[in-house]
């Protein structure tokens, strides 16, 4: 009698598996994988003709994407991703101890108001920092009413379409995913362990670098990741506030499918921005494990 | 004599400093905020504007909303917007509680794999993604121009991929606490399987499962970079269409069509938002 109620609730529970695990899977086979799987072959194919791909299991594309000049490109793309995520950092650390300290009625407040640009459209955000920073801008005729008013000569400054434009942008759009973890880790801080450093006679520097970084460093490493990895792969903001040779990679992929019609090449480019983004994260989990024992 | 000094002025220093430090980090909190919210804030106030050149204040005017929901294609662009966003919320929902449930109440091989698999649309380069559709409706053949609303399809497709998983994730963290008590009690009294269904896992997964829906709703609402390579040119979004726009030039139909955008969007994180507390604070009480 049990053995047959257990055996039926077995039997139940391996139909429930397979109605939860099919459709979730076969989606993820469907549309995951499959294209992914078609991007890795079309990264070992070869252009003929115009329009033509063929299937000859060549490594060109990646002896191509060796070149110093898109070797050149995907250096600028980490350059530019890391002064980005450094940026957020100095900003992030000082504003997210700074939500600690608020009231708690206000905390809510102020989180939500933090969380809530990371909703709105990144093609809108970029647009707005657009019609402040461009020549006839907010921020440049601020700039001039002031000179005038000084009485000094103006010349609009050029905000705009260069690689400063680019990191100002991602600085804007990936600030949140600083602060917020930051925030999180700095919450939960014990503050009579600063305290009982202080009164052991640690300067406030040294109780910022050997008590609370330490403690706040999984956070900070979290923050970090969540900056860099959009950033690296970043196409909007580069296409928008980037000069004519602000190209990051995501911006040279994009010519290949949309342009030079080099659909194998491109491939392969985002192939390789595909390992490059793995690898971060791979260093990044080593690098927390070896931290945390 | 150096050495006392020195200390002396790091005394004087500390004991300034509560007083210095503290102005000093809520005034960068609120220049964050600013230098957050003056881009937006103006952009939404320049909608109203009353003069193309969207720089000086010409007095007050909602022609440009009128422009916009005269403008046809502004008009379909946000219908075919929504009406992607809708659908995707639906098959996002589905797709999200069954995954949150496999993850929750099954132990299988290789699960920790499957569960890096889930989160890949959400981690690789957006640009990534798109171009794997893009390839892959390519390579499959699929029909460039199908009726409407058929011809939106290959979008939805995309954005379910990239919007179920965080449906998964937060109604995941709800089934953790779901009582499986309630459940065991309710079949010896004889409830069938549905009745478990409808009456305890429907009312305790409701706020969560609203509020995955509304970020489902939200996210295929703002994705532009994977709905740019998937879209053929027959198709068009809100964003699509905005981008278009503000590769032209910055006026004040960009503002108007941006600002109804954020709006939609504000509602519906909020309304998430507030739900997700609603039921946390319920949670506390039980």
């Amino acid at each position: 009698m049990l053995s047959g109620r257990f055996r039926a609730r077995n039997e139940n529970s391996r139909k429930v598996f397979l109605v939860t695990f099919l459709p979730p899977t076969i989606w993820l086979i469907l549309f995951l994988l499959a294209p992914v799987l078609i991007i890795v072959v079309y990264s070992f194919s070869q252009k003929v003709g115009l329009i033509n791909i063929e299937v000859n299991w060549v490594m060109d594309n990646y002896w191509r994407a060796a070149d110093p000049l898109y070797l050149k490109i995907f250096a600028k793309s980490f350059y530019i991703a890391g002064i980005t995520t450094f940026l957020c950092f100095i900003i992030s650390f000082p504003v997210a101890l700074a939500i600690t300290k608020v009231r708690q009625n206000w905390k809510l407040i102020i989180l939500v108001l933090l969380m809530l640009p990371f909703w709105i459209n990144l093609l809108i955000r970029t647009y707005a920092l657009i019609a402040v920073l461009r020549t006839r801008g907010f921020l440049n005729s601020g700039f001039e009413w002031i000179a005038v008013h000084l009485g000094l000569r103006f010349e609009p400054v050029q905000f705009l379409y260069n690689d400063t434009a680019i990191i100002i942008g991602l600085v804007y759009i990936h600030l949140p995913f600083m602060i917020l973890p930051i925030y999180a880790g700095l919450e939960g801080f014990d503050e009579t362990l600063k305290q009982a450093a202080k009164d052991l006679g640690s300067s406030s520097m040294q109780v910022y670098r050997h008590i609370v970084f330490p403690v706040i460093r999984p956070s900070v490493f979290a923050g970090c990741m969540l900056v860099f990895i959009p950033a690296l792969g970043s196409y909007l903001t580069p296409e928008l506030l980037g000069g004519t040779d602000g190209q990051l990679i995501a911006n040279v992929i994009e010519r290949q499918f949309k342009h030079a019609n080099d659909w194998p090449f491109g491939a392969a480019l985002s192939m390789v921005l595909i390992y490059l983004t793995c690898g971060v994260i791979t260093v990044w989990l080593l690098v927390a494990k070896r931290k945390k024992s | 004599m150096e050495k006392v000094k020195l200390s002396l002025f790091g005394e004087f220093i500390s004991a300034i400093k509560p007083s210095l430090r503290n102005p000093w980090l809520h005034i960068s909190l609120l220049v964050t905020l600013l230098f957050l919210y003056t881009p937006i804030i103006v952009l939404i106030i320049f909608s109203f504007n009353d003069s193309r050149r969207n720089i000086v204040w010409k007095g007050f005017t909602l022609k440009y909303y009128k422009k916009m929901f005269s403008n046809e294609i502004l008009v379909e662009a946000f219908l075919n917007s929504i009406v992607i966003a809708l659908i995707t919320t639906i098959l996002s929902l589905m797709l999200g509680v069954l995954t949150a449930i496999l993850l929750w109440r099954f132990q299988f091989p290789l699960k920790s794999l499957y569960q890096g698999m889930i989160m890949i649309p959400v981690i690789v380069p957006e640009i990534c993604i798109g171009i794997a559709f893009l390839v892959f409706f390519n390579w499959i053949g699929w029909p460039p121009d199908l009726i409407w609303p058929l011809n939106l399809a290959k979008i939805i497709f995309a954005h379910s991929l990239f919007c179920f998983p965080f449906v998964a994730i937060v109604i995941r963290a709800k089934l953790v606490s779901l009582n499986r008590e309630c459940e065991e009690a309710a079949k010896d009294l004889g409830a069938n399987a549905w009745h478990v269904y409808r009456d305890i896992w429907f009312p305790h997964l409701k706020p969560s499962l609203i509020a995955g829906g509304l970020l489902a709703f939200t996210l295929s609402l703002d994705d532009f970079v994977i709905t740019f390579f998937t879209s053929g040119p027959e198709t068009i979004t809100l964003p699509i269409k905005i981008y278009s726009m503000v590769r032209f030039s910055v006026t004040p139909e960009v503002n108007a069509a941006s600002t109804v955008l954020i709006v939609v969007t504000i509602l519906s994180v909020c309304t998430a938002i507030f739900l997700q507390k609603e039921s946390l604070k319920k949670g506390s009480f039980e």
